[in-house]
């Protein structure tokens, strides 16, 4: 069994913090700023028990915070300016849907980009509008473009010409191609509308996803993702999830369960109630427990190769946390991510191309 | 203890990517550094001879690595890259560059990660406890200004970046190597024989580059803050008369903030840090392209009676 790292002893206990000396906030701000949860940190502990050069780390992340958070606030009046004339219903995911929706979880959250989802039907609308307000591609080849349009779930990203916001357009949470398929229409059925700000309520409308939906989609794109250097900030975003849904209200464990077979995401659903129970403690009713033992799940071997591989990929990235064995873990990880994204003569394609491209630079395509 | 009182070889050690790293003061941070590339210990002790070592256990500011660059294409091309807290960042650069590269990065960290400052893209030069600053766009002469001022009386704060205290309005620097590019290096060398400077490393992204080290007085001196008194916006011309032009408020508080890295940051409090900073200070554009001449300028201005009325 591996030590938990301070890093996550102390975002469970902040008030461990007190007993903490110079060696170990050095440890702990430098694992907290690799895993991108220096903010979280920060407004976790206590400011007093911090040394007086720990401080302005500390206050310089939940000023930093602060202004993404205004920052996204603004960007997706944008967005809801943009897309007004279009019709689609305009779905918010992960961070700026735990933003608006005003979720714990979006405390001290660190943002690269929004993420929006619209129906498949109005991609092409979407894409126009969004380009004729100053969206554009960024220097993507026509590889990627092509990769991108016909087995991806989303655009290529999108970045603003002016105020260089990246933008990332998905059609559905899992690439088409991927092993596992999913009812895409089912995302749809159970949106919640946000309120309309007072200041533009006349913008396009904002939504999220129904709140066991948002579990859904968060574990989906943890446990599908082939790169885990926020792993361990996605892990915590998933723990802080569950325990506010659940904590709120007693439907939604079951409901939970209900449309994690509705939508056909109960192998993602099982991998995120496993290791957030096993490495944060999430809080989970018994027979929530139940069913997840219950659930189709991998044999015995390859249960036990995937917790050698999770247990090592869900620790912060800084090398404090390194165990033997985790260099393999992560590389196991990329390979099972395209494993699970497509099929295996593609998957050898693609990876050999990506190969070439590190070695040569561009090939042409 | 100076690194300067550190064997060659306890250095190395200190650096070794497995050790514990070089704590290197630069007040008001401090910064752990780790590198395999044997030339970065020799650079780094004459260009940071005068500065000193955090005794252990210390909390630092900053964990930077320079490392030799491994993999199945690199080994024969040679470069290292620069990572901070186990992250790379910057692309891998000739191990030629591997102290250039030590620079910006540090410079990048502070940057990134200070905001208990407004810092400010400038040199800042201070003579009986106020201070100069010179913010201006890369290319406008202001780093071989600040190199030349630093041997004319002025103690070096920092070439690079300003550190804006906005609660007592006072600016710090770290004394830091400074940054010369091009003709500039020639210059100094010609101007200042005893100045002491890195072999210039040709094809970096900003040219050819060395650095020089800080005087011994303004590394001990590090760690007390200044009055800011003076913004000068200078512009190096060839062939011109040097001359100060009185430089409206207005334009010089947009020039210095288009130069701060983190103005957006600070909202309403940095707007008012970066007003009154303008406000309490003379604030002149400054042609020049003889160094001579400059310098005798910036002596009559330390020199001329303080404005009335502030």
């Amino acid at each position: 069994m591996m030590d938990r790292p301070l890093l996550v002893r102390v975002l469970q206990e902040p008030a461990l913090g007190a007993l903490l000396g110079p060696p170990q906030w050095d440890l702990l701000l430098r694992q907290a700023r690799r895993a991108r949860l220096l903010p979280r940190l920060a407004l976790a502990l206590d400011p007093q028990v911090a040394p007086a050069q720990v401080r302005p780390h500390l206050d310089s992340a939940r000023l930093l915070a602060e202004r993404q958070r205004e920052a996204v606030v603004r960007e997706l009046d944008h967005i809801r300016r943009a897309l007004s004339p279009c019709p689609a219903p305009l779905v918010l995911l992960k961070g700026a849907a735990y933003l608006m929706a005003g979720l714990g979880t979006a405390r001290g959250r660190m943002f690269s980009d929004i993420d929006i989802l619209v129906p498949h039907a109005h991609l092409g609308a979407v894409e126009t509008a969004l380009m004729v307000r100053g969206w554009a591609y960024g220097d993507i080849d026509a590889y990627d473009s092509r990769y991108y349009r016909r087995w991806m779930h989303e655009l290529p990203p999108l970045t603003h010409t002016r105020r260089g916001s990246t933008l990332d357009v998905h059609h559905t949470i899992l690439p088409p191609t991927a092993r596992l398929q999913i009812d895409t229409s089912a995302l749809f059925e159970r949106l919640v509308p946000l309120p309309p700000p007072t200041a533009t309520p006349d913008l396009a409308p904002l939504f999220t996803l129904s709140p066991p939906d948002m579990v859904l989609h968060a574990a989906t794109h943890l446990f599908h993702e082939g790169e885990f250097d926020t792993g361990l900030r996605d892990l915590f975003d998933l723990d802080s999830l569950l325990r506010e849904f659940g904590a709120g209200d007693a439907s939604f464990w079951p409901q939970l369960l209900a449309r994690a077979e509705r939508i056909g995401l109960q192998r993602p659903l099982h991998h995120a109630l496993r290791y957030t129970h096993e490495l944060l403690g999430t809080p989970m009713p018994a027979s929530a427990l139940a069913a997840l033992a219950a659930m189709p799940g991998a044999t015995p071997p390859m249960q036990r190769l995937l917790d050698a591989c999770f247990r090592r990929a869900l620790r912060p990235r800084h090398p404090s946390c390194e165990v033997p064995g985790t260099s393999a873990a992560l590389a196991a990880l990329y390979l099972r991510s395209h494993w699970l994204r497509m099929p295996p003569l593609m998957l050898a394609r693609h990876l050999g191309r990506k190969q070439l491209k590190r070695w040569f630079g561009h090939p042409a395509t | 203890m100076r690194v300067a009182d550190l064997p060659t070889a306890a250095l190395r050690r200190q650096l070794r990517l497995d050790g514990p790293g070089l704590r290197l003061a630069m007040p008001p941070f401090t910064a752990c550094i780790r590198s395999d590339l044997p030339l970065l210990a020799d650079s780094i002790a004459s260009m940071y001879a005068d500065f000193s070592l955090a005794e252990e256990p210390a909390f630092c500011d900053f964990h930077v690595e320079i490392r030799r660059v491994r993999g199945l294409l690199r080994g024969f091309r040679s470069q290292a890259e620069f990572s901070t807290d186990g992250e790379r960042g910057f692309v891998p650069l000739p191990v030629a560059q591997g102290f250039a590269m030590l620079e910006w990065g540090l410079n990048w960290c502070v940057a990134a990660h200070a905001h208990q400052y407004l810092l400010i893209h400038a040199a800042v030069l201070e003579r009986d406890g106020r201070a100069l600053l010179l913010p201006a766009p890369p290319g406008s002469g202001k780093s071989t200004l600040c190199a030349a001022l630093l041997h004319r009386g002025w103690r070096l704060l920092s070439d690079e970046l300003a550190l804006l205290d906005m609660d007592s309005g006072r600016i710090r620097g770290m004394a830091r190597p400074v940054n010369l590019k091009n003709e500039s290096i020639e210059i100094i060398r010609r101007f200042e024989t005893g100045a002491q400077l890195t072999a210039a490393v040709p094809n970096t992204a900003k040219g050819s580059v060395a650095l020089m080290r800080p005087p011994g007085a303004a590394v001990l001196s590090a760690h007390e803050p200044a009055r800011p008194t003076w913004i000068v916006l200078p512009r190096y011309r060839a062939g011109a008369e040097a001359v100060f032009t009185a430089a409206g408020k207005a334009s010089t508080f947009m020039a210095v903030a288009e130069q701060s890295f983190n103005y957006d940051i600070h909202g309403a409090r940095g707007f008012q840090a970066l007003g009154r900073l303008v406000d309490r200070c003379r604030t002149l554009s400054f042609e020049y392209s003889r160094l001579d001449e400059a310098v005798e300028h910036f002596a009559r201005l330390a020199d001329a009676p303080p404005l009335r009325g502030r």
